[in-house]
């Protein structure tokens, strides 16, 4: 069940005519993944599941490490393997990326999102699912970039990682960088995590990673989770990460123009009618047609 | 002062049939319209909220595509366009100014009625299928029954032509509606299921010599 | 561990190989990561598969399993031959100078030392010794020239590990086994260090400690012992494991390493008299020479008033050995029918030991098994069916199985002492569920009805048990804190400084404070004389908990209690110069400032002791300096060989007629199953995954979800070859058993070439059986051979021979 946390400060509903604010710089928080600490531990999987209290039937081994095999209702978040060869380098390199939520400062879900409060965004940034307006639609699914969010089947309700809200609100990081052994993962405010990547991008330039960079991407104004690459030139290297995501020009087009321009064209043709109704008056039958048809009736020439 | 003859125009299971499937379409308009824009959320609300909305609407359509089937078989001759249809058409000034003396003889429907019927058939396949795409629900039994599955990227399109699709399916509804409610005697039709003879004179002059051709012991009624 | 978890953030590179950190020790790994980040550090890693290690290393070098010997050798040779170590630390801090008896040899060609016995399969080892001097001192040669110097032996015996031989038998092509060796070598030179961590992927070998040897070696060679950052690191794979071998639940030692007595000792004065730690070079500590004080405490805390001198401390009521009493001594006897009962404490051996065929067998042939586990075990079920992955038929095994419920640790206190040698106290989480009892419970009971019946009807040798001291509030049920108090020891009488008898140092009763004070005439306990210092009149040193690190070295001295004296690094006097100043101000760490000895730990060494004396600083040692040819104390040879596990895909190229270690004990009927190469081409090897713990984690829902089932890993050349696709059911079978799982097709699996040959590898996980929430399965034990390290008996899981099929889905019950 996930919900508004009344002690953050709300700056964006879903479904709602509230205009649009920008995040104050300031109050942003964000989580930071740096791949090249992260050991695909899993510690993070089994931090969130505790913490959320998620608990899924254990699937089948389908010849991978990645297990559960997708995101799902009851899986936030996914450590995802892939095996890279780099010939460039004459190495084989094993990418494993912690995917889930992106919390994007322009959340795809949110503006996909009928349901007015169903999805959040809070003043530190945290995009936040509520239980209680979803509808089920799945709407979210399709205006996020990064293919996060899922309907749960028991429920009809949207979810996806909550950046433990819960526990920000508390003063505390996410149930997942706690967890994290290596410090792969780190929370804090996003200019404190942008300043980290920065050192932690310079090493790993050291190390001759002459591509790494952190994954903040633009396209979506920034997210409130980034990663820390060593080929920062092809994010699409790690399991799929979109290497320039933004919303779908499909979903901006379905949420812009389409919302308006439908309901112009509703109302211009209501309203056509009742002009033409005004205008020309009602198109009654006289009886002079009746009697044309009597007549046609009883076989007499009309 | 004259007493009117009438024509049967609908039997009682055309009849049933159309009003399955009108109202089908009026309750997944309001469903859909508050899905569609914030500001007519509160439309759910007839459905007992958003969840419900989203829960019936794909199940209303599913009824309305099978009910609207039946109307196809049932009428798809009769809509085939002809000739006249285009002189009506060309003459469309004075069919908005009701001066129908200026039009050709008109059989059972004229082409601004097969217009509807025409754009409804090809709108509600439209909307079937991408209404189809965005029900998750139905997604598991497709894909075992059918080995059907949707992209994400798929999905996005499909929302966006379900909502373009009924976007234009309502103006129809909307021009199908106010020309019922214009061309006063029409909605006997549908309600009682026949019309007087001087509707049938007035606006299908071709229908009524056919009907009344069909019982008439005397010659043929001229052309 | 020599060093400990927090200074690996001092290592300017990490060597991890014959382990997987961050698979198995993830929570320990932040210290790599501390390393790399904060430090440069350059993580190397060697290792037959691409890790979860590999993953997030600088370097990686593949490696056939089973041959690390032979690359760490090569290591040597190219340390030598390159000139790459600390030449001042090799002449002054080990026994390079050391002249060794003349008719001491090693036939190359043979593979075997002088001294060999091939129908005992051991070695008569008398000739692996220093030349002594007419003063009964070490003869040495501090130029290092002499032909028969540790040195110039060393450079001899390693001259045929070249990068070529490397490479032919490890698989690890050329190249990268050189830039392995430079990346090792850059550390040879006081200025940076390095440090060494390892785990089971070493010890798990019929030659395993010939493998930490080597280790061992190059560490001396390059001045890496003793100095932060450095050091060979083993990284124990439970919790408490270091604390279980420290107490002595080991069949050959009793706690605190002190030897089990033998047959053919005698008495008390013969046991020590075959322990000769008589000094090998003039003024130096060779600090065993307190054993009997250690000794007698432990005599003391055994048997309390009960012990007196006139009866050697009651040492004659300890049992006398004849041989090793390892687990697969004692599953063979097991299996031999030669065993009535077994009591499983924490123990899983249906799952953990090798060849189930043989273990289930065996199980069959007990009269009563007891099983106490927080868990229900796969070996308390090992009666029942469970399909394909426990085909018994109940009917036909008449083992009565007890299990006794126990609480898991969260829900008792106690200490753990984990591989930086340190006691944790942890306190009480939770109540046990149900009848669940502590394990001190449960044993304290049984004692106690074990003794009545000895009171009671009398028995055979009752004074063993009668006369132990068993003075513990509750007698039923001893407290976690009364254990550590008595393993740390008391004054049983009043005590006066040995320097000053005016001044009491120990009121009678008082808790001592440090292993110095333990004396050899009855006046003090100890059950554990490492373990003194962990529970003084000042408390519980275990439980502090202040995580301070004044030098910023990643020495924590007022958290837990390190053993021996709350030493953090072992040998840390090493990490000056013999002149006591520090080989580098980067590597500073004790050093001497003219009247004792200073730095952030607890020095190694006599605190006042002027390095003019030059006592060496291996202080355990009768040399005083450590050992690149380890004399007597390892069963194949005083320098390590390469010798192939008993299963492998080719003969030892060095030596074909030895292949593999002479002085491995093998069980007869367990040499008859040993497969052999064209009947079962692959190398198979068995692994952690850092989402399980052993088979205990398999009961949990959660890891269950993230690791559901067994799987084997194998190279996609192999797959292709064999028609496997991924996610396909396989089969995998050995001389012993077969087992099927899920196949993971891999590219993180290499293919090497050895010896001309190419040769795949088939990985397999452990942790998953037939009892729990994940997946059912045989366990890869079905598969392992029954044969251990020659001188550990740690069983040899990690290299064996298998073949592989594409399979339908077993049965399952």
């Amino acid at each position: 069940m996930s919900y508004i946390n009344p002690k953050l400060d709300l700056v964006r509903r879903s479904a709602s005519s509230d205009p649009e604010p920008a995040l104050a710089p300031g109050d942003q928080v964000a989580k930071l993944i740096d791949i090249s600490k992260c050991i695909g531990c899993k510690a993070c999987q089994v931090a969130c599941m505790e913490w959320n209290e998620l608990r899924q039937e254990p699937e089948e081994n389908v010849g991978v490490y990645d297990n559960p095999a997708d995101l799902n209702p009851d899986t936030w978040t996914l450590m995802r393997f892939t095996e890279y060869e780099n010939t460039a380098e004459d190495r084989l390199e094993w990418l494993i990326r912690k995917d889930g939520c992106m919390h994007c400062t322009d959340p795809g879900c949110l503006k996909a999102c009928p349901a007015p409060g169903a999805i959040v965004q809070y003043s530190n940034g945290i995009v936040d699912f509520n239980s209680e307006a979803c509808i089920g639609c799945g709407y979210c699914v399709k205006g996020c970039p990064f293919n996060i969010p899922r309907i749960s089947k028991a429920d009809n309700k949207a979810y996806k990682c909550t950046l433990c809200s819960d526990r920000v609100a508390e003063g505390m990081g996410p149930a997942c960088a706690k967890a994290c052994p290596t410090k792969a993962i780190t929370f804090g405010s996003k200019a404190d995590m942008v300043t980290l990547a920065a050192e932690r991008v310079e090493d790993l330039k050291e190390r001759g990673y002459a591509r790494a960079g952190l994954y903040d991407p633009p396209g979506v104004n920034g997210t409130h989770v980034m990663y820390v690459l060593h080929h920062a030139d092809q994010p699409s290297l790690y399991a799929g990460l979109p290497d320039n995501p933004r919303i779908s020009p499909i979903v901006e087009t379905w949420k812009g123009v389409t919302k308006y321009a439908g309901l112009l064209a509703i109302g211009a043709a209501a309203a056509v009618g009742l002009g033409h109704y005004f205008m020309a008056g009602p198109n009654e039958v006289s009886d002079h047609d009746e009697d044309a048809a009597r007549k046609l009736k009883e076989g007499r020439d009309v | 002062m004259s007493d009117k003859t009438y024509v049967k125009r609908y039997s009682a299971l055309a009849r049933a049939n159309h009003w399955v499937t009108a109202i089908s379409l009026v309750l997944l308009a309001i469903s859909g319209m508050a899905l569609f824009h914030p500001s007519l959320y509160f439309l759910s609300g007839l459905f007992g909220g958003g969840a419900n909305a989203r829960e019936f609407h794909p199940w209303i359509g599913l009824v309305l595509a099978i009910s609207f089937l039946g109307l196809f078989f049932r009428f798809w001759r009769l809509n085939l366009w002809e000739r006249t249809d285009n002189v009506w058409l060309s003459r469309l000034r004075s069919v908005l100014a009701g001066r129908e003396e200026d039009l050709p003889e008109i059989g059972k429907y004229n082409a601004g009625q097969k217009m509807v019927f025409w754009f409804m058939s090809i709108l509600i396949v439209v909307l079937f299928l991408s209404g189809v795409v965005l029900w998750d629900d139905s997604h598991e039994w497709l894909a075992a029954n059918l080995g059907l599955s949707f992209t994400i990227e798929q999905s996005r399109i499909a929302v966006l032509v379900h909502a373009i699709a009924a976007v234009i399916a309502i103006v129809v509804w909307i021009v199908h509606v106010y020309a019922a409610i214009w061309v006063k005697g029409t909605l006997s039709a549908m309600i009682r299921g026949k019309v007087t003879g001087g509707w049938g004179w007035r606006h299908h002059r071709r229908w009524l010599r056919e009907e009344f051709g069909k019982g008439a012991k005397g010659t043929p009624p001229a052309e | 561990m020599t060093n400990n978890w927090t200074d690996i953030k001092n290592a300017d590179v990490v060597l991890i190989m014959g382990g997987n950190a961050a698979e198995a020790h993830p929570c320990g790994f932040k210290w790599v990561t501390e390393a790399k980040h904060h430090n440069k550090a350059r993580l190397v890693v060697v290792d037959p598969r691409f890790t979860r290690s590999a993953a997030v290393s600088d370097y990686y070098c593949p490696i056939r399993a089973g041959t690390d010997t032979a690359y760490l050798l090569g290591v040597i040779n190219y340390l030598l031959t390159n000139e790459q170590y600390h030449k001042d630390y090799v002449a002054n801090y080990t026994n390079a100078s050391f002249i060794v008896r003349g008719d001491f040899s090693f036939d190359e060609g043979e593979g075997l030392y002088s001294g060999y016995n091939p129908e005992r399969r051991a070695y008569d080892r008398s000739s692996w010794e220093y030349e002594l001097g007419e003063d009964g001192f070490a003869r040495r040669d501090l130029t290092l020239s002499d032909p028969n110097c540790v040195f110039q032996l060393l450079k001899k015996h390693v001259a045929r590990y070249t990068p070529e031989v490397v490479s032919r038998i490890t698989g690890a092509p050329q190249d990268k086994f050189l830039k392995v060796c430079e990346y090792i070598g850059s550390t040879g030179n006081g200025e940076r260090s390095m440090t060494i961590m390892y785990a089971l992927g070493w010890t798990q070998h019929s030659h395993g400690s010939q493998n930490i040897r080597t280790a061992a070696m190059i560490q001396l060679l390059l001045g890496n012992q003793g100095v932060p950052g450095g050091g060979v690191n083993a990284l124990r794979g439970h919790s408490n494991v270091q604390g279980l071998t420290d107490i002595g639940v080991l069949a050959h030692l009793t706690p605190g390493y002190l030897g089990m007595p033998r047959d053919g000792e005698g008495n008390f004065d013969g046991h020590l008299a075959a322990r000769d730690f008589t000094p090998l070079l003039p003024d130096q500590t060779s600090y065993w020479q307190n054993y009997k004080k250690f000794y007698v405490s432990l005599l003391k805390a055994m048997y309390g008033s009960a012990a007196t001198p006139a009866n050697d401390f009651g040492f004659d009521w300890l049992p006398k050995i004849d041989k090793v009493y390892d687990t697969l001594q004692i599953f063979e006897r097991v299996y031999q029918g030669e065993v009535n009962g077994f009591i499983c404490q924490g123990f899983n051996p249906l799952m953990s030991v090798p060849n189930k065929a043989k273990m289930s067998a065996g199980l069959s042939k007990l009269k009563f098994l007891v099983s106490m586990d927080p868990l229900m075990t796969d070996t308390a079920e090992f009666w029942k069916n469970h399909g394909d992955a426990n085909p018994v038929n109940p009917a036909d095994i008449q083992t009565e199985v007890f299990v006794l419920p126990t609480n898991c640790f969260a829900e008792d206190e106690g200490s753990f002492t984990n591989s930086s040698r340190c006691l944790n106290w942890r306190w009480k989480a939770a109540e046990p569920p149900g009848n669940a009892r502590h394990d001190a419970q449960v044993m304290a009971e049984l004692m106690q009805r074990i003794m009545r019946l000895y009171r009671e009807e009398g028995g055979t040798a009752p004074e063993p048990i009668l006369n132990l001291d068993w003075q513990y509030a509750d007698p039923m049920y001893p407290q976690p804190d009364e254990l550590l108090k008595e393993l740390n020891g008391k004054a049983l009488r009043t005590i006066r400084d040995a320097s000053d008898p005016t001044k009491v140092q120990y009121q009678a009763g008082q808790q001592l404070a440090s292993f110095g004070h333990l004396r050899d005439d009855g006046s003090t306990s100890s059950a554990c004389w490492l373990y003194t210092g962990a529970f003084t009149e000042a408390g519980n040193i275990t439980a502090r908990r202040d995580n301070s690190d004044p030098s910023g070295l990643g020495v924590h001295p007022n958290w837990g209690f390190a053993w021996p004296a709350n030493r953090r690094i072992l040998y840390n006097r090493a990490s000056a110069d013999p002149q006591g100043r520090p080989w580098s101000e980067r590597k500073a760490y004790i050093q001497w400032d003219g009247s004792r000895w200073v730095g952030p730990d607890v020095p190694d060494y006599g605190a006042t002791v002027d390095p003019a004396r030059k006592v060496g600083p291996f202080i355990m040692n009768p040399e005083g300096v450590s050992r690149l040819f380890a004399r007597k104390l390892m069963a194949e040879g005083p320098f390590p060989e390469h010798y192939e596990p008993f299963e492998s895909p080719v003969a030892n190229v060095l030596h074909p007629n030895h292949s593999s270690n002479p002085a491995a004990r093998v069980f007869k009927g367990d040499l008859e199953v040993f497969g052999t190469s064209d009947e079962f081409p692959y190398v198979a090897t068995t692994y952690r995954l850092v989402e399980h713990f052993h088979w205990w984690t398999k009961t949990s829902k959660l890891n269950a979800i993230v690791q559901p089932e067994f799987f084997v890993e194998i190279n996609p050349a192999l797959a292709a070859e064999k028609g496997i696709s991924n996610g396909d059911w396989v089969r995998v079978f050995s001389n012993r058993g077969s087992v099927k799982g899920k196949a993971v097709i891999t590219k993180r699996i290499p293919q090497l070439t050895v010896d001309g040959k190419t040769v795949h590898t088939v990985g397999m996980p452990i942790h998953f059986g037939f009892i729990g929430e994940t997946k059912t399965a045989v366990g890869v034990n079905a598969l392992t051979p029954f044969v251990g390290d020659a001188n550990t008996n740690t069983p040899e899981y990690k290299a064996f021979l298998v073949d592989i099929e594409r399979a339908d889905p077993p049965a399952v019950a």
